[in-house]
């Protein structure tokens, strides 16, 4: 390592590995994780003056070394003797696998959420304590303990059993969805631990997930205006989007496509190309949009594409259709109100407009949501009533 | 000193003048008034005298224990609360003075045509930790 900066990134790509050979000398998970985050805080620490010539066995013994107090401190208190033998084994080859297993144990569907996104970052991601704290603004005393507390419901699970990768997906796509917070960019680290999972999987499903996330990364400069003002898509500046995310987004989309295994994150992200691939709102495809919803409906039956399909049939069929199409569609949902509002707008009928429009800003679940939404009220109110 | 300074959606005393609500601004006169409190907090981290804030949502629920072994009793959302707590912004000052002060600039932030609103905040000092010598 050279220059004085902690190479941050290779550190934490290190993490799982490294958690991965400590269990693999007979350490069991919860300790080998604590052992592994000790060390990487010494190292974040100890590096920037310091930095070994190999950064992954300067990592592996500093987190034996801890492991190893850890255990003799533990067996001392019970009265019993320490069954790790001090000097590691030659243990087999590395498992290429490792870091696919300890993103199933992490993501275990027996954990809540918002455990199995703080274990995520930690154990695969290789963040501290500290940074997930901060991105979520709980204190770090908090989320250690929710850490704890998640790796003792998974005491004891196997590390070698196939898991539930749809689980593992939606804490991912959690983690994106969380964007920025503290130091810490979640949106960037969804993607880089989605990018490492499609290299250890076969499915387009990740794939799916990965192009999802490409292709709304593309257009994040473009999503806030001054003063942290939220731009809706059909009036971003379209020459502020990434082509080079949208891109590769599209490559690695056709590519999962062609296995012909279609799952959600994939309609989604083929949704998200059409909005990517057209130059103006106007030039938006929506009728291949509407037929995209109708596969996402099929595969979920969910009440928010529901949703977000009726904004779809509004532009490819007109406002009335929309409207029709939001039948059925459970008026307690977040953001109904907000659609049924520019829906109202479209169909010309602007006092309804309006009126939905700070409905929607009363019932929005975040401060720019609200102010957008308050904003539109205010917009539509000005506009002449024909 | 650490202060809460809380913004009412209800209550407190009457407006001294009636805004109306911020849908009925124009954009212009929205944006502006959001403008004016992003300043206004990013000018207290500077002087090192931001805590934090947080926004509520106007709708909330009164729950109770109803005994061993029963779920809790839940009452409301009542649309017509008298007081109802739209958030707050906690700052940390040297003096009852300063906290005022920053609260009357708060209040100053812009309405329709540019006018300060004159907005009715609460200050309500935090209790302390008790001193570590005592006697």
């Amino acid at each position: 390592m050279t220059g004085d900066a902690v190479n941050e990134s290779l550190l934490r790509e290190l993490v799982p590995a490294v958690i991965g050979i400590l269990v693999r000398r007979g350490a069991d998970f919860a300790s080998a994780e604590d052992a592994v985050q000790e060390a990487l805080i010494r190292a974040l620490d100890t590096w920037p003056g310091d930095p070994p010539r190999d950064p992954k066995a300067w990592l592996v013994a500093a987190a034996w070394r801890r492991f190893l107090d850890a255990a003799r401190a533990e067996a001392s208190r019970r009265g019993r003797e320490l069954t790790v033998e001090a000097e590691p084994p030659a243990g087999p080859a590395p498992a290429t696998d490792d870091t696919l297993r300890l993103y199933f144990l992490c993501a275990h569907p027996t954990l809540p959420q918002s455990s199995a996104v703080a274990l995520t970052l930690r154990a695969v991601g290789g963040l501290t304590t500290r940074q997930i704290a901060t991105a979520h603004l709980v204190p770090e005393a908090t989320m250690a303990q929710r850490i704890s507390r998640a790796k003792r419901r998974i005491a004891g699970l196997p590390l070698d059993q196939p898991g539930d990768l749809g689980t593992v997906l939606r804490v991912l796509y959690l983690v994106f969805n969380e964007g920025y917070g503290g130091d810490v960019d979640l949106a960037a680290e969804a993607i880089r631990l989605t990018r490492q999972l499609v290299a250890l999987t076969d499915e387009p499903e990740v794939a799916g997930l990965l192009a999802l996330m490409l292709l709304h990364h593309a257009r994040r400069a473009s999503r806030t205006g001054p003063g942290g003002r939220l731009v809706p898509l059909a009036e971003q500046d379209r020459s502020r989007w990434d082509t080079g995310l949208i891109a590769e987004g599209v490559t690695i989309l056709q590519g999962a496509l062609a296995r012909d295994r279609l799952g959600e994150y994939q309609a989604q992200a083929a949704i998200a190309a059409l909005h990517a691939d057209a130059r103006s709102a106007c030039e938006t495809d929506w009728v291949q949009i509407v037929e995209w919803y109708d596969e996402l409906l099929l595969l979920t039956g969910s009440p928010v594409v529901r949703l977000n399909r009726a904004v779809a049939v509004g532009e490819a069929d007109g406002p009335q259709a929309g409207l029709a199409a939001l039948a059925g569609v459970d008026p307690g949902l977040p953001r109904y109100a907000a659609v049924t509002a520019y829906l109202h707008e479209r169909a010309g009928d602007l006092q309804r407009a309006a009126e939905l429009y700070a409905e929607a800003a009363r019932a929005a679940t975040s401060v720019p949501e609200r102010d957008h939404l308050t904003r539109e009220a205010a917009r539509v109110r000005q506009l002449p009533h024909r | 000193m650490k202060y809460l300074l809380l913004k009412h959606y209800r209550g407190g005393p009457a407006h001294f003048v009636d805004y109306g609500s911020m849908d009925q601004w124009t954009p212009e006169e929205v944006d502006a008034h959001i403008q004016y409190m992003r300043d206004f907090a990013a000018r207290l981290e500077e002087t090192g005298e931001y805590v934090g804030e947080q926004a509520l949502a106007p709708e909330g629920t009164f729950v109770r224990y109803d005994g061993e072994g029963r779920p809790p009793v839940t009452d409301g959302p009542f649309a017509e609360t008298k007081d109802l707590i739209a958030g707050w912004m906690i700052i940390d000052v040297e003096s009852w003075d300063r906290a005022v002060e920053l609260a009357g600039e708060l209040s100053a932030a812009p309405g329709p045509r540019g006018e300060p609103i004159h907005e009715w905040l609460e200050v309500r000092p935090f209790l302390t930790e008790p001193p570590t010598v005592t006697e």
